[in-house]
């Protein structure tokens, strides 16, 4: 552990700790941020109310859409002097979402990716390719100032040209390699046309995130890139990477709740669910003075675990993210996320990790068309043999998920490669 | 007495045919003779060439999905149940045929037609047995 007197604090000094965070947090936002100032009145509560952390329920939840009409600085909590940075969302779903952190929040956070790489088997020794998007993107700039916090070695390399990542691997000796799961499988692909084979290499860990991905997945990069693959979890609005990571037993994610409390609610009704419930993730952010949060929902799916976990840290776990709220199909009513399906997908023996999702509405029937590349294996001079291999894919898909879909088999490398966050599914409906 | 099939994989999208073709031209590799079947999204192509090792080594680094398969080539007599004199001694020993096409040239006087079974030795054999000419693959090329 990096910092074990926080990461293996006994829970019921974590929750004071947590309280006595919260108390501030609402106090800071109270004071400082005229949304929040206005939301709380109306909701007919005060910080000083707050004396136990079931009073966070009192709380109104804060959205995406709260975010983008206090855009660009209306959530801050600080004047804009006192901000040393700034990162921003794509929005490429409409108004871009701002960001603003102090030097705290930075320290904080260069704090907390420093724990979550420990946690991912990152040693002082090691050095670290850090294959995210360095810009606006919290993924870059969030790991390397957690891997120069730890004190190893950083290759600020970014995200894209990927030949050049492989030739670094090699002449550096990278032996963690961070980036999303995704684009790791587009290196490990072209590192193979390079006639480079990563067992050579000198990697150990990779830590992936970024977007959701299933455990089939993971084991599929764990046996070609060769490595220990850790998922870690985060989002901008919250911080960025280094909110939650798993530790060395894999049995979900060690979220760090001296910074954030975790809440799972019903994404329809609002209620909080019990601890092992699946629903949507709630954050409410502790020591944040940029950009403190209350009650934020992620939109991201997942369940708690309270359970001890043998690896020491007392901190809860959530379970991987197995999709979004928005990301989730309704397939004649029938609820999929993306995730489920690859899951399906990796635990078919010779199939390629690369596909995609094309939802249509056809007669208002929602149609499901999963593209899967042909791969060597597949592929005979027999048309029956990609005929059968397409009715395996269907009938797996249709007996976990009970759902029929469409399996069209296309020419390997025609599916788009990701070198950040892919994206699986093509929406064509018009609702 | 086999003759190497080179097979590819090709999506149902205009111009993909073209691509593979032209590779081969560039590759200067001569089809022939040449089988699609197709189905809703997807099409097999079946080719045999002057030099398989050649075209498939250039389709490959194409960005083709290509196979090799074992199929052999058989003189038939140009006329009237040609066809179904060659197919009696395959059905006697119960070979099942997964398809056949025609070759482009002819041997002299008669067609020659490419068969692809499971068993293409003993399907030979039976052929030669029945008084057939099978081709060898160096003629087949260079026909």
């Amino acid at each position: 552990m990096y910092n074990p007197q926080i990461e293996a604090m006994p829970r019921n000094e974590l929750k004071e700790l947590q309280l006595e965070r919260l108390r501030q947090t609402v106090k800071r936002c109270e004071e400082m941020v005229p949304f929040y100032r206005k939301r709380l009145r109306d909701a007919g509560i005060t910080w000083k109310e707050i004396t136990s952390l079931d009073d966070l329920r009192r709380i109104p939840f804060t959205t995406k859409d709260d975010l983008r009409d206090n855009y660009p600085f209306g959530m801050f909590a600080v004047p804009v002097r006192e901000i040393v940075r700034i990162h921003a969302s794509s929005g490429t779903t409409g108004v871009p979402t701002v960001v603003g952190y102090t030097k705290n929040d930075i320290d904080m956070w260069s704090e907390l990716m420093a724990r979550a790489l420990v946690a991912g088997k990152t040693e002082k020794s090691d050095i670290v390719q850090v294959a995210y998007g360095y810009g606006l993107f919290t993924g870059g700039l969030g790991f390397h100032y957690g891997v120069e916090r730890l004190g190893a070695s950083v290759i600020p390399i970014s995200g894209g040209n990927t030949k050049r990542q492989i030739r670094m691997m090699v002449d550096l000796g990278t032996t963690v390699l961070c980036c999303t799961p995704s684009y790791a499988l587009y290196m490990a692909e072209t590192a193979e046309e390079m006639g480079i084979d990563f067992k050579e290499l000198k990697l150990k860990s990779g830590i992936f995130g970024a977007e959701p991905w299933s455990d089939r997945m993971r084991e599929k990069i764990e046996r070609i890139l060769n490595l220990s693959a850790f998922d870690i979890y985060g989002l901008s609005e919250v911080m960025g990477p280094g909110v939650a990571i798993e530790c060395e037993h894999k049995q979900g994610l060690h979220i760090f709740e001296d910074a954030f409390i975790p809440e799972i609610i019903d994404p329809d009704t609002g209620e909080v669910l019990s601890p092992g419930k699946q629903g949507e993730l709630v954050f409410t952010t502790l020591t944040k003075e940029g950009m403190p949060l209350l009650r934020y929902r992620t939109r991201d799916i997942s369940s708690i675990d309270e359970g001890e976990c043998p690896c020491g840290r007392t901190h809860v776990r959530m379970r991987r993210v197995s999709g979004r709220t928005d990301d989730m199909l309704i397939i004649r009513g029938v609820n999929i996320f993306p995730s489920q399906i690859e899951s399906v997908l990796m635990n078919i023996e010779g199939l390629s990790p690369h596909y995609q999702l094309v939802v249509d509405r056809v007669g208002g029937l929602d149609i499901l068309e999963v593209q899967v590349e042909v791969t060597e294996e597949m592929f005979s001079d027999r048309v029956r043999g990609l005929e059968e291999w397409e009715e395996v894919i269907q009938s797996e898909i249709e007996s976990y998920l009970g759902i029929s879909v469409k399996i069209t088999l296309v020419e390997p490398r025609t599916i788009a490669r990701s070198e950040g966050k892919a994206i699986r599914i093509i929406d064509n409906r018009e609702i | 007495m086999t003759v190497k099939q080179i097979s590819v994989f090709l999506e149902n999208k205009s111009g993909r045919l073209l691509e593979l073709t032209r590779c081969l031209g560039d590759a200067g590799i001569n089809i022939r003779a040449l089988c699609v079947a197709d189905t809703m999204d997807f099409g097999v192509i079946r080719l045999i060439v002057d030099d398989p090792e050649k075209a498939h080594q250039a389709l490959k680094s194409a960005g083709f999905t290509v196979k090799e398969a074992i199929v052999f080539a058989v003189e038939v007599d140009d006329r009237p149940g040609g066809l179904a004199s060659v197919l009696k001694p395959l059905v006697d020993q119960e070979i099942n045929v997964e398809y056949l096409y025609c070759f482009l040239e002819k041997a002299g006087d008669n067609a020659v037609v490419i068969i692809r079974v499971e068993e293409a030795e003993q399907a030979i054999g039976a052929l030669k047995a029945a008084g057939f000419r099978v081709i060898p693959p160096e003629e087949l090329y260079s026909m």
